[in-house]
């Protein structure tokens, strides 16, 4: 599904990502964990080019997408992403915040659009909350909103960035439910988080990052059963 | 003849006599031509120069290569000469040097006084759109282009009604300004407002009612728009915790 090639990221004088080689596979499940500044968003945010790449390829689906002359927009289209502080649009009713990209974009019509949002809402059982402001939800109805924001134009494949992290405790069952029923029904994810339960439950294989490098990585049986790597022993003792 | 008595007819010969009030009410037409069509004209330049400094500003280095960001990059030259020319001189010079040297050709007052007053708020209303798309999170433009849409459908629809909301009230005074500074339009021999007023000062030699009457009228439009500001920020307000 997609493949990065010697990957590297500089900001300035500081190398955040160095050379990093993977390769996602349709249908996996890819967890991202590691201490903060390892580099796992940026990592994240190269695959749909939110964030340069200082050197490297990123090839989505057979296209090198770091090429000149690659259409991004297309592109970001089979590639949903949520992020850590949701950003809905404000000013929209989450009815507009769900239509707004596939009218746009000319892929659906705004009766089919509107459809296909309240289909979406149904799943996430806040199909009464079409009218109202992304303002008057809570942290966790906002990120469910978030999710179907970008499942509404039928992605390959999704990107969650810490989609957990900035949700007060008792919501973060909800959100990581939505991703659990994605996950079953066969999307390709990568998620960067620090839910180590989620980790365990879904992913097909957990990539554990320090300072810009992978350093390990296997099913979450070996990563979290017997880490090799001495400094994913060191995290997994903190955060377990 | 008391004091009523005198006042009333010192009005009655400012004002009705010879019709001179016709010239505060043609003034007033004029000021508020000039005003309107130089605050559209502005706000349709401030937007642009805004979004090509924003746009500019926001691609790196590295996304400014090739042709597309040769072109931003001159674009951005532009905006910012104009910027530094138009905020650095008096409006004053502005309006002289359009009228005697740079359409010294045309005959039309008001045009002349549109163009410069528009191009002089454009300046003014190009840095609050700025700062007022820079107060927008970028997460909104990243959930944007996250979502396969393009730098400009972002901007049009995610950012900007953002912006503009923000910056309405920064706006209103930019009006307000703007109404106040065509008063020097007599200076090309514009008959606006406040020449309308100084017209009827020279014909009586008496100062006090034309003139207090002009200040009157022009404070008048401003506490009008101060109030319609006051509504549509509460309106606003509410709509933020819908």
């Amino acid at each position: 599904m997609i493949t990065v090639k010697n990957l590297c990221k500089s900001f300035g004088e500081h190398e955040v990502l160095i050379d990093i080689n993977e390769h996602i596979a349709p249908g996996e499940k890819v967890v991202i964990i590691g201490p903060s500044g390892s580099g796992k968003s940026t990592f994240l945010r190269c695959m749909n080019l939110l964030e340069q790449p200082t050197k490297g390829q990123v090839i989505f689906d057979g296209t090198d997408i770091t090429e000149k002359g690659v259409n991004i927009n297309e592109i970001r289209q089979q590639m949903g992403m949520v992020f850590q502080h949701f950003n809905l649009f404000p000013h929209l009713t989450i009815m507009e915040n769900l239509t707004l990209a596939p009218i746009e974009l000319k892929l659906m019509g705004r009766e089919q659009a509107n459809e296909e949002a309240l289909r979406l809402l149904n799943l996430v059982n806040l199909s009464e909350k079409a009218d109202t402001y992304p303002g008057q939800l809570s942290g966790g109805q906002k990120q469910r909103i978030a999710i179907v924001r970008s499942l509404m134009l039928k992605p390959k494949m999704m990107l969650f960035d810490e989609p957990t992290s900035a949700l007060d405790p008792e919501m973060v069952g909800e959100v990581l439910g939505v991703m659990k029923d994605l996950a079953r029904d066969g999307m390709t994810m990568a998620v960067v988080t620090h839910e180590m339960g989620f980790a365990r439950e879904v992913a097909t294989r957990v990539l554990f990052m320090d300072e810009g490098r992978i350093r390990e990585q296997g099913t979450p049986e070996q990563i979290f059963g017997n880490p090799q790597n001495e400094r994913t022993q060191e995290f997994l003792s903190k955060v377990l | 003849m008391g004091f009523l008595g005198e006042l009333k007819e010192r009005l009655i010969f400012d004002f009705i006599e010879k019709q001179r009030y016709l010239y505060i009410l043609k003034g007033l037409r004029v000021t508020a031509i000039v005003t309107l069509l130089a605050l559209v004209l502005g706000l349709v330049i401030g937007v642009v120069v805004a979004v090509i400094r924003t746009a500019h500003d926001q691609t790196g280095e590295k996304g400014r290569q090739g042709a597309g960001g040769f072109v931003l990059s001159v674009l951005n030259f532009f905006c910012r000469v104009y910027l530094t020319v138009i905020r650095g001189t008096p409006a004053m010079v502005q309006l002289l040097l359009m009228f005697f040297v740079f359409l010294a050709s045309s005959t039309n007052k008001v045009l002349v006084a549109v163009l410069t007053f528009g191009i002089n708020s454009g300046a003014y209303v190009a840095e609050i759109f700025r700062s007022g798309i820079m107060s927008i999170d970028k997460g909104q433009m990243e959930a944007g282009r996250s979502l396969g849409l393009g730098y400009g459908k972002t901007m049009q629809k995610i950012i900007l009604p953002q912006a503009v909301k923000n910056v309405l009230p920064a706006l209103v005074n930019e009006m307000i300004t703007l109404l106040k500074e065509t008063s020097i339009c007599g200076y090309i021999g514009l008959n606006d407002l406040t020449r309308g007023g100084d017209i009827i000062r020279g014909n009586t030699f008496d100062a006090l009612p034309p003139l207090l009457a002009v200040a009157a009228i022009y404070l008048v439009i401003v506490m009008f728009f101060t109030w319609l500001m006051g509504r549509l920020e509460r309106r606003l307000r509410e709509s933020d915790n819908r």
